[in-house]
C-alpha cells in the first residue's frame, strides 16, 4: 500500500509531513520536495491526500492486493470533497462527498 | 542529544480517541495542567486518521445501558467485566451528543432524531472526526501538546506512577516528565503476527500499524496487572484491502455465502463476532471457499452509496472496485480474517483496571484499547472511558499527599532513564535491522502461536517453540544499533512487540479450553470448559509472566484493587 508524491507539483509547503501518523514523510533537504521515506510502513490512511492542496500526492492499490494502475487524488471545495481516480488508460472519474451529510450506510 | 525536564500535574500518553477526551474533560472539569505526549500529530493518529464510518456504540431509544451489557456479554462467551461495561455503557449517549456538538455529523429524521442502524449504531460522516476531536484540544489553554514524542516507559516508585520517559522523533530531544497522575490510552497492537499482505502492502491492515502496543508493554515492564490477552481479535475484513465489511454486512443486509453459493454462518452456532470468522474459516477449511458477502444485485443506487461510505474510512475498498470494474452491485465482496490483533475496545486484552479505570499502579489509568475487561468500546465507549479516567485521576490529584522529589533523586531519575536509549546509540551496528527482526517475529507468531498459516488454532507444543524464539529475538532486538530518535522508536516498537507476543504466548497457553473459536482456539483443549470461566491475568517478575487466575466480576460491584 503506498503513496506517490510528484516533484513537478509539490511545493514543499510540509503539511502532509505534519499530519503521517507513521512519520513516513520526509523532505528531502530543507525547502525541498516531500517524499515517503519508508513506503512499505504506509498505512494507506489518506491523511497526507487530504492535506496537500497542490494534487500533488496520489494514492494507488499495490499489484498484491489487487492494483491496476489506476491512481486516486482528493480536493476540497467548501463542504464537499472530490474523489479523482484515473485509471491505467487514462479515463477519470470523479465521486463527490458532502461533509455534512452522514454515510447512508 | 539534548535532554528536557518538564512537571505537569496530568500526563496523557497517547492523544487519539480516549487520549484526547480525557484531556478535553480535563480542561473543562478543572483548571490542571495537563500534556499529551503523542508519538505522530493529534490531527490524524491513531485508529481515527482514516475515518470511521458509524458510531457503533449508542444505546437506542427503548433500550438501556444493560442491554448493550447483555448484548456484550453475549458475544464474549460472558466472561467481561460486567462493572468495567456497565459504567462504559452508561455514558455512551452522553458522549456521542458531546461529539455532535464538536462538529460531528450524525444523520437525523425529520423529528431530529439519530438514524439508527440496528439497536446499537448511528450513522454519520465520520470521515474527520479527529480533526473534529483534535481543534476541540487545542480549544483549552490548560493542555499542552507535544506531537511526534514517543512515550518509551514509566518512572514508578513504590508502585506509585510519577511520570515516563520518552523523546521527541525528529528533533533528537530526551524527555523527562513527572507528573502527579498518568493516564494511559496507546490504543492496541497490531503487527504482532504476520499481516495478510505481507509484501509491499505489509501495512495495509485494519488496525493502524502505528499502534504497536507501547501501553501494554510498558505497563509489563513496570509489574501492572494485565488481563486476557489470549482473547485476540481476529475482524472479518474485505479480502487484501482489510476493509470493514459491518457497512455491507448490515448496510445493505448482504449475507455470508461460500463458494458454491450457500449460506453458512448459521450453521456454526450463535452468530458472535468470533462465530463469524470461524465459520468463514472452516468453510474455506473444508474446501468450500472462497467466501464472500452476497451483494450481487442491491442495485446502483446502494452501490453508488457502498463506494461513498468506503471513502469516507477504507478508501482502498472504493479504488478497488473502480480497478475490477465491477462494483459491489455486479460482483459478490470476497472476505477473509486478518491477523490477529491485540485490542482491548474490541476484545478484552489490556490493564487489568480498577472500575474507576486505574490500573494496579497506584495513579496510573488506562482507557480505550489499551484497558481490558471492556470489550466493545469502539469510538464512544472510548470517549466514555476517557471521561471516566479523567475524573478518577483528578479525585485522585486531590486526595493524594505527593511526596516532594529533591533535585538529587530528580537527576537520578534523568540519568537512568537516558542511559536506557543511550545504550542503543552506542551499540555497533550488528547484522540484523529492527525490519529483519520484525519479520522473524512475526513468522514466529504466525506459525507456533496460531495465526493464519495455522488458521488461528495453536497446541501446547507449538506455543514451547513460540515462546523460546521470541524470547531470542528479544535478545537480539536489545542489541541493535540507532543512529538517531527515528531508529530508537522503531527498536522501541520492536520491543514492546515482542512483550506483547511473549504476554499473548503466556495467556493462550494457561487457557486450557476453547473459549472464543479462532480468537482463542486451542488445539489440545477444543470444547467451552466452565471451570475457566475466570479471567487469566499476568504480572511479569524477574522476566518472566506469572498468571494469576481472577474470579469472575458481576455487574453493580465496585471493583477495587487490594494494593
Ligand atoms: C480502521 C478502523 C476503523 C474503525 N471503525 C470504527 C467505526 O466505524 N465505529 C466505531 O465505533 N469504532 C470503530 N473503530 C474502533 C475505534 O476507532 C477504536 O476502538 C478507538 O478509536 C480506540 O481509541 P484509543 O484511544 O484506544 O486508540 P487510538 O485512537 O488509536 O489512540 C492511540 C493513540 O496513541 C498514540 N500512541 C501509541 N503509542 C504511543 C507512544 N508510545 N507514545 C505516544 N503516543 C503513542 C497513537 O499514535 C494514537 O494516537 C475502528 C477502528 C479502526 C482501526
Ligand atoms: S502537502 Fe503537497 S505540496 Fe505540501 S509538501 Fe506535501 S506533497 Fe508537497
Ligand atoms: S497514506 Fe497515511 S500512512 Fe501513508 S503516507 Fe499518507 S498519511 Fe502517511
Amino acid at each position: 500500500m503506498s503513496i506517490r508524491i510528484n516533484r513537478e507539483k509539490c511545493t514543499g509547503c510540509g503539511k502532509c509531513i505534519e499530519v503521517c501518523p507513521g512519520t513516513l514523510l520526509f523532505k528531502e533537504v530543507e525547502g525541498s520536495k516531500a517524499f515517503i521515506k519508508y513506503p512499505k510502513e504506509c498505512w494507506g490512511c489518506t491523511s497526507c491526500l487530504k492535506e496537500c492542496k497542490f494534487e500533488a500526492i496520489s494514492y494507488y492499490l499495490g499489484a498484491d492486493i489487487g492494483g491496476n494502475g489506476s491512481i486516486m487524488h482528493v480536493t476540497e471545495e467548501g463542504n464537499e470533497l472530490h474523489w479523482h481516480i484515473t485509471d491505467a488508460g487514462g479515463n477519470k472519474k470523479i465521486i463527490s462527498i458532502d461533509r455534512t451529510k452522514a454515510n447512508s450506510y | 542529544m539534548d535532554k528536557k525536564t518538564i512537571q505537569t500535574d496530568v500526563l496523557i500518553i497517547g492523544g487519539g480517541t480516549a487520549g484526547c477526551y480525557a484531556a478535553i474533560t480535563l480542561a473543562e472539569q478543572s483548571d490542571k495542567e495537563v500534556l499529551i505526549a503523542e508519538k505522530a500529530d493529534i490531527k490524524r493518529s491513531g485508529c481515527l486518521a482514516a475515518g470511521v464510518n458509524a458510531l457503533n456504540a449508542y444505546i437506542v431509544s427503548g433500550n438501556t445501558p444493560e442491554d448493550y451489557l447483555e448484548y456484550v456479554k453475549k458475544d464474549a462467551e460472558g466472561l467481561i467485566r460486567e462493572d468495567l461495561v456497565l459504567t462504559m455503557s452508561e455514558r455512551l449517549n452522553k458522549v456521542t451528543k458531546h461529539l455532535e456538538e464538536m462538529g460531528l455529523v450524525i444523520l437525523k429524521n425529520k423529528d431530529g432524531e439519530y438514524v439508527t442502524r440496528g439497536n446499537r449504531n448511528i450513522k454519520i460522516n465520520g470521515e474527520n472526526i479527529k480533526p473534529i476531536l483534535a481543534n476541540q484540544v487545542y480549544s483549552y489553554s490548560n493542555i499542552t501538546v507535544f506531537n511526534r514524542v514517543n512515550i518509551i516507559d514509566y518512572i514508578v516508585a513504590d508502585n506509585q506512577i510519577i511520570g515516563a520517559y520518552g523523546f521527541h522523533i525528529l528533533k533528537n530531544t530526551f524527555y523527562t516528565i513527572f507528573a502527579k497522575t498518568v493516564i494511559c490510552s496507546t490504543g492496541g497492537a497490531a503487527g504482532i503476527y504476520k499481516p495478510n499482505n505481507p509484501g509491499l502492502s505489509r501495512h495495509k491492515m485494519w488496525y493502524p500499524p502505528f499502534n504497536t502496543g507501547a501501553g501494554y508493554a510498558m505497563g509489563i515492564r513496570s509489574g501492572a496487572e494485565m488481563t486476557t490477552f489470549e482473547m485476540r481479535f481476529i475482524a472479518l475484513r474485505c479480502k487484501d484491502t482489510i476493509a470493514p465489511t459491518g457497512t455491507i454486512a448490515q448496510g445493505v443486509s448482504a449475507p455470508q455465502i461460500n463458494g458454491a453459493g450457500e449460506l453458512y454462518d448459521k450453521q456454526y452456532g450463535a452468530p458472535t463476532t468470533a462465530n463469524r470468522v470461524y465459520s468463514t474459516i472452516e468453510e474455506n477449511k473444508q474446501g468450500r471457499g472462497p467466501c464472500f458477502l452476497k451483494t450481487e444485485g442491491i442495485g446502483e443506487k446502494a452501490e453508488e452509496e457502498l463506494l461513498k461510505a468506503y471513502l469516507n474510512m477504507a478508501p482502498a475498498q472504493t479504488l478497488k472496485w473502480l480497478e475490477r470494474g465491477k462494483g459491489p452491485n455486479h460482483e459478490n465482496v470476497e472476505i477473509e480474517g486478518t491477523e490477529p490483533y491485540i485490542v482491548g475496545g474490541h476484545t478484552a486484552s489490556g490493564y487489568w483496571v480498577d472500575t474507576g479505570r486505574q490500573t494496579t499502579i497506584k495513579g496510573l489509568y488506562a482507557a480505550g484499547d489499551v484497558a481490558g475487561g471492556c470489550p466493545q468500546k469502539y469510538v464512544t465507549g472510548s470517549l466514555a472511558e476517557g471521561e471516566i479516567a479523567a475524573l478518577s485521576a483528578l479525585r485522585y490529584i486531590e486526595e493524594t499527599t505527593f511526596k516532594t522529589i529533591y533535585k538529587e533523586e530528580q537527576q537520578e531519575y534523568e540519568r537512568t532513564g537516558f542511559e536506557a536509549v543511550n545504550k542503543f546509540l552506542h551499540h555497533p551496528e550488528g547484522i540484523y535491522t529492527v525490519f529483519q527482526l520484525e519479520e522473524a517475529m512475526q513468522k514466529v507468531m504466525d506459525e507456533y502461536a496460531g495465526g493464519i498459516s495455522g488458521n488461528y488454532g495453536y497446541n501446547q507444543s507449538r506455543l514451547v517453540i513460540a515462546e523460546s524464539r521470541i524470547r531470542e529475538l528479544r535478545e537480539l532486538a536489545l542489541r541493535l544499533h540507532a543512529k538517531d530518535c527515528y531508529d530508537l522508536m522503531k527498536i522501541y516498537e520492536l520491543l514492546d512487540r515482542l512483550l506483547v507476543a511473549e504476554a499473548v504466548i503466556v495467556h493462550l497457553e494457561a487457557r486450557k479450553e476453547t473459549r472464543w473459536h479462532s480468537f482463542q482456539e486451542n488445539l489440545d483443549f477444543q470444547e467451552k470448559d466452565e471451570a475457566y470461566f475466570l479471567y487469566i491475568n499476568s504480572i511479569r517478575k524477574n522476566e518472566r509472566f506469572e498468571i494469576i487466575k481472577r474470579a469472575f466480576v458481576g455487574r453493580g460491584v465496585v471493583y477495587e484493587h487490594t494494593h
